[in-house]
């Protein structure tokens, strides 16, 4: 396995939103990807956007105007 | 990219299937909306696929065959049109939310419910679901094999126990049909439900369900029915009774062209190739220090599905691991199942599961284990 680093994991309430999220991040051009959600999150399933740590304030910024509605903005080792 | 997750749905599909829904899409109207050719050609198409699965499933006829969205849909149907307030039912922990979460529904509306636990292998006992029958009890509610651990359990068996003991068999045949021969009246079935999309190859948004000639299930739903248009009540005669609006024959034509491949393949030749394709990698996997296995493999008759996990790992960072760096196509997590989760005591590790079809090959099976070894290592 390779070796986790830390990054920044937003999740959201449903897949709907996740997609949202993904749809935004690419128009706008902010790095990162989804990710099944890690279990030190939750155990539960589902999607999680993982980006670098040191995008939180772009990515806070783009969700904001966006209209993205986050579950929680977790940073976490993945 | 080598897809093992046809458990969650199949991805490769037959021409032939492709072909149906393509020339649907260009031909057919409303099923059941008047006369006209567009019309007449819809409700031919469903209605054949109707027999088709009316035969492949061996009902009485082809009304007996309802269409739905999916498994999801007719469980609900079938659960929340049967259970009234004092029923009870019995079901196992091997079951999908689709069956768990309808009947938690049941249950708060005042039914009463019986959830059978499974052995370290994630086999149920028959002795035990004997006993759990009760005067009030109304029906086993069962899947046919776990999504999970692909583990079957006997129709068979508890088709006998429930018609000895006056019940309602209802299966959910949503990760065997298309894999094993199902049926209905060999194995006491009165409810079969199942999903298009996974091994009957067929499109997604498509379903169906088997209702035995005498069972009576209050429909979900009721609306449009293109008949007795001056009724206040929906129809009751079957299989417009459980079908209210319009059908989807685009798909529904893709999922008679589906069955008819199967048909014409065997189902004996695909388990056989998915069964083969399973052992291989399972024979790969076992002799990896750290790999655990989930489920029975001292028997063939399964479903073509390997769970592991790797040590310690998180199932999401090594099935996003194999999607990233090898291209392997898994699912990890909970998989719909968190009672076979909780009992086989992965709730928090979740599983990383391979599912094969037969358009898998021997030489993807061997990088796959090759991948899980090196993930290990």
């Amino acid at each position: 396995m390779r070796k986790k680093e830390l990054k920044l994991v937003v999740t959201f309430h449903t897949t709907a939103d996740a997609m949202a999220m993904e749809k935004l991040c690419r128009e706008q051009q902010v790095p990162g990807r989804l990710i099944p959600v890690p279990r030190a999150i939750s155990a539960g399933c589902g999607l999680a956007w993982c980006a670098p740590t040191e995008e939180r304030d772009h990515l806070t910024e783009v969700m904001s105007s966006g209209g993205i509605d986050l579950e929680a903005l977790h940073e976490c080792m993945v | 990219m080598i897809y093992m997750d046809n458990a969650a749905t199949t991805l490769h599909k037959p021409e032939a299937v492709r072909q149906a829904v393509f020339q649907a899409m260009g031909t057919l109207g409303n099923a059941g909306r008047g006369a006209s050719a567009p019309a007449l050609d819809a409700s031919r198409v469903i209605y054949g696929t109707r027999e088709k699965l009316a035969r492949f499933f061996h009902a009485e006829n082809a009304n007996r065959i309802v269409f739905t969205a999916n498994s999801t849909e007719s469980l609900n149907i079938a659960l929340k049109g049967l259970f009234v307030p004092g029923d009870h039912v019995i079901t196992t922990v091997l079951e999908h939310n689709s069956v768990l979460r309808p009947l938690y529904e049941c249950r708060e509306n005042g039914a009463e419910l019986t959830i059978l636990g499974c052995d370290h292998r994630g086999n149920i006992s028959y002795e035990e679901l004997e006993s759990a029958v009760r005067k009030n009890t109304k029906a086993v509610v069962c899947t046919h094999a776990s999504n999970l651990t692909g583990n079957m359990i006997d129709l068979k068996r508890t088709g006998e126990i429930a018609g000895r003991n006056g019940l309602l068999f209802i299966v959910d045949a949503s990760q065997t049909a298309g894999v094993y021969p199902v049926d209905v009246q060999e194995n006491g079935i009165d409810v079969l439900c199942f999903t298009g999309h996974k091994s009957l190859l067929g499109p997604q948004g498509t379903g169906g369900m088997y209702v035995k000639q005498g069972v009576k299930i209050r429909p979900l739903l009721s609306g449009g029915s293109g008949i007795d248009t001056y009724n206040p009540r929906h129809p009751s005669e079957m299989p417009t009774a459980l079908e209210a609006g319009t059908l989807n024959g685009h798909g529904i034509a893709g999922l008679g062209a589906a069955v008819s491949y199967l048909e014409q393949t065997g189902l004996d030749v695909i388990r056989n190739r998915e069964l083969a394709l399973m052992r291989q990698f399972y024979e790969g996997v076992s002799r990896i220090p750290g790999v655990k296995i989930y489920g029975d493999f001292e028997t063939d008759r399964r479903c073509p599905i390997v769970s592991l996990n790797i040590g310690d790992y998180d199932s999401s960072e090594v099935s996003d691991e194999l999607n990233m760096t090898y291209g392997i196509v898994t699912r990890p997590g909970a998989h719909c199942a968190p009672l076979m989760h909780r009992a086989l005591g992965t709730v928090s590790q979740g599983a990383v599961r391979f599912s094969f079809s037969h358009y898998n090959t021997e030489e993807e099976v061997e990088y796959a284990v090759k991948a899980v070894k090196e993930l290990a290592d």
